[in-house]
């Protein structure tokens, strides 16, 4: 087994898991340095979940290795599940006792010294104390999520391991959420935060794209971007609907979006996308060359999965 | 973090103890069971029916017909009701309105007197063996003495002596009473209702909710989830085996001949079973309903194959062998054995053990079939 880098929260190697014949996890890498908030991007079924949970140890891994916190993934998981804090993707506590009850049976599970004051420390930071005595099935999407960070946070963990934790959550409480993300990392917390929305994947330092149980590309949002080479443009006007429908179905398009009263189309070659549009003839609209966005890329990335599949 | 730690079972103890009193159907569940099934059962089944309704046809009005309709109502299980005719008799027989129809033929007086020995005819509708059974041994018994007292003493058949006598002590409950039987039987089903199907949901439960991804995801032992989720179980149980204890005693006046003790401790191991099959059909459901058919699935043979409902003695070999392994199989005699008659150590160690073996090998499979990851 590879000696942990001393810099690195996680480091593993050629992770491989399957169920039954269904091969989710194949042969992924990953290392995520100390201090980092990684986001962890893919489709539906890309196996996210499943990383996440190998890393926490509740699942085993078929093949492949490494360390979590300078901990030997296979061997001590139990020592892992003392230092990390792990936010499932559904909610996942008990509706029938309230918020407080709810982090004191966490805080008593992990054996912590002065419960009552871990939870009012929690309660305060996470913006809870005045739900505390509230049923924790009474409480909104965006409570229930702030609760289950809660319980995550009780235990001072060094790393943080959030399954999709805004997914149905509204842009504010979004907001604060990754607010308090970035505080803690500040910290000194290591975060991987697997997402489905774009903005969010920016305000990771680093994100990582998985596809069919792979690592496909990792890098900053900017860095990602940039390694697609995808090439966009957009255009103004009237009439951008009927373009993008017609734009569609023309070689050298690989998406034609409508965003508000902007037309955006990418593909990958430059000269194939541009005789696309010269096929439209004159439809009064003005085009022009944009850089590309990350959700243009991840919508390729995505799409050139199907293909492949 | 490795091995047992009293602290975190207290957590899992603690927690379970707040949902449990949160949710008002537990409590109800515990209380009014016992109690709903007690009054049902114990009031509710006789396998030793009295009184039942019975058509006479008399074509002769005579002091014997007097006798024997007499005769008849004495031994307390025929309530006779005069009928017109053989055929209006039959069809209430056929509608079920009577179970007996006694026919008295035309001139069965003077057939007496003149010692042609007349018969009488008896129609049972047998269709339910139970309801009839004890009636008919007691009209057997019945026409050697019924007329007796009237015949002219030269037709009075002298008794023949029988070459032995018998002598029949019906102990433990000798007025059949069958209360007594089902009462202490009802001990064993009311526990195997709150334990063995209680569990299975309570374990679902936590995984169909997710909170099991979340319990496994932190640092607690398998040992002391399963203690956590058992244990106020096995407190709910003997709050109920108190219970029907109370009620037995005080409104079915059940006797309780042996050790209470001898008792409470047979029925932990009982419901050590129920626990250990609970947690096994837990660790294979994936829903809460799933968990319930498994439960019922072994709840139909476990009141049926037991010998609480019928005799364990009149099942074939094969469903007694089915029924030997079952753990209420055992727990139905010893309860039945300590309380009717007052048994002890000796005379129900040969329950003790097959119970006792029953909950190791199912407690095995089910530690072995839980798992400590979601694979």
């Amino acid at each position: 087994m590879s000696a942990a880098a001393p810099g690195l929260a996680i480091d593993v190697h050629d992770l491989r898991k399957s169920f039954g014949a269904r091969r989710v996890i194949d042969g992924l890498s990953l290392q995520v340095a100390r201090g980092e908030i990684c986001g962890f991007l893919g489709g539906n079924g890309s196996g996210k979940t499943t990383t996440i949970r190998l890393l926490c140890g509740l699942l085993r891994a078929d093949g492949g290795g490494g360390t979590c916190l300078g901990l030997d993934l296979l061997r001590e998981a139990p020592r892992i599940r003392l230092l990390v804090g792990y936010m499932t993707q559904r909610f996942s506590f008990y509706t029938d006792l309230t918020v407080a009850e709810n982090l004191e049976f966490v805080a008593r599970l992990y054996g912590l010294s002065g419960v009552r004051r871990a939870i009012e420390e929690v309660l305060a930071r996470i913006g809870l104390a005045g739900r505390r005595d509230q049923l924790a099935g009474e409480l909104s999407g965006g409570w229930k999520q702030r609760m289950a960070l809660a319980a995550c946070l009780l235990h001072r963990p060094a790393l943080l391991l959030l399954d999709e934790p805004t997914a149905g959550v509204d842009a504010k409480a979004r907001r604060e959420f990754w607010d308090m993300i970035h505080e803690m990392a500040a910290e000194g917390m290591t975060v991987l935060v697997s997402t489905h929305y774009m903005d969010e994947a920016e305000r990771c330092h680093r994100v990582v794209y998985l596809a069919g149980g792979r690592l496909v590309v990792q890098g900053t949002a900017d860095e990602v971007v940039r390694a697609a080479r995808l090439v966009t443009f957009e255009a103004n006007g009237t009439g951008i609907e009927q373009a993008a429908a017609r734009l569609r179905h023309l070689p050298g398009v690989e998406t034609a979006a409508v965003f508000g009263r902007a037309l955006r189309v990418a593909g990958m070659e430059r000269a194939a996308l541009a005789a696309a549009i010269e096929r439209l003839g004159d439809s009064g609209l003005t085009w022009q060359e944009v850089e590309p966005r990350l959700d243009d890329v991840f919508i390729h990335m995505l799409q050139g999965q199907e293909e492949t599949s | 973090m490795s091995g047992f730690s009293l602290r975190r079972l207290l957590a899992m103890l603690h927690k379970e103890w707040r949902q449990m009193r949160r949710d008002p159907g537990t409590i109800g569940l515990t209380v009014m069971l016992p109690l709903i099934q007690l009054f049902l059962f114990g009031f509710a089944i006789n396998a030793n029916p009295r009184h039942l309704p019975t058509a006479l046809v008399s074509a002769d009005h005579s002091i014997y017909e007097r006798d024997l309709v007499g005769a008849l109502q004495n031994t307390g299980y025929f309530t006779l009701h005069r009928y017109p005719s053989a055929a209006a008799a039959d069809e209430a027989l056929a509608r079920g309105d009577v179970l007996f129809v006694l026919e008295i033929p035309p001139g069965f007086a003077r057939a007496v007197t003149r010692g042609d020995k007349p018969e009488v005819l008896m129609e049972a509708d047998a269709s339910d063996p139970v309801a009839v059974g004890s009636a008919t041994a007691a009209l057997l018994a019945l026409n050697a003495t019924a007329l007796a007292r009237d015949l002219p003493p030269d037709l009075r058949a002298p008794v023949p002596a029988p070459p032995f006598g018998i002598v029949l002590h019906q102990l433990y409950n000798p007025e059949q009473i069958t209360a007594l039987n089902i009462v202490p039987g009802l001990i064993a089903v009311i526990l195997t209702i709150s334990t063995l199907v209680m569990t299975s949901l309570a374990i679902t439960r936590e995984r169909e909710t997710g909170t099991m991804e979340n319990l496994l995801a932190m640092p607690v032992r398998p040992v002391e989830v399963m203690l956590g989720k058992i244990i106020p179980y096995v407190g709910l149980g003997y709050v109920q085996i108190g219970l029907i204890l109370l009620v037995s005693v005080t409104v079915f006046g059940i006797p309780v001949r042996g050790s209470v003790v001898l008792l409470l401790g047979a029925l932990g191991l009982f419901i050590a079973c129920n626990l250990a099959m609970g947690f096994a059909f837990s660790t294979m459901a994936r829903t809460q309903m799933q968990a319930q058919q498994l439960a019922q699935f072994a709840f139909l043979p476990s009141m049926m194959l037991s010998g609480f409902l019928f005799p364990f003695e009149g099942m074939p070999a094969w469903a007694r062998a089915i029924g030997a392994w079952l753990p209420i199989t055992h727990a139905l005699r010893i309860c039945r054995g300590i309380l009717l008659k007052g048994n002890g150590w000796a005379e129900i160690w040969p329950d003790l053990w097959p119970m006792a073996l029953f909950a190791l090998i199912v407690g095995t499979i089910a530690v072995r079939l839980y798992r400590e990851t979601l694979d």
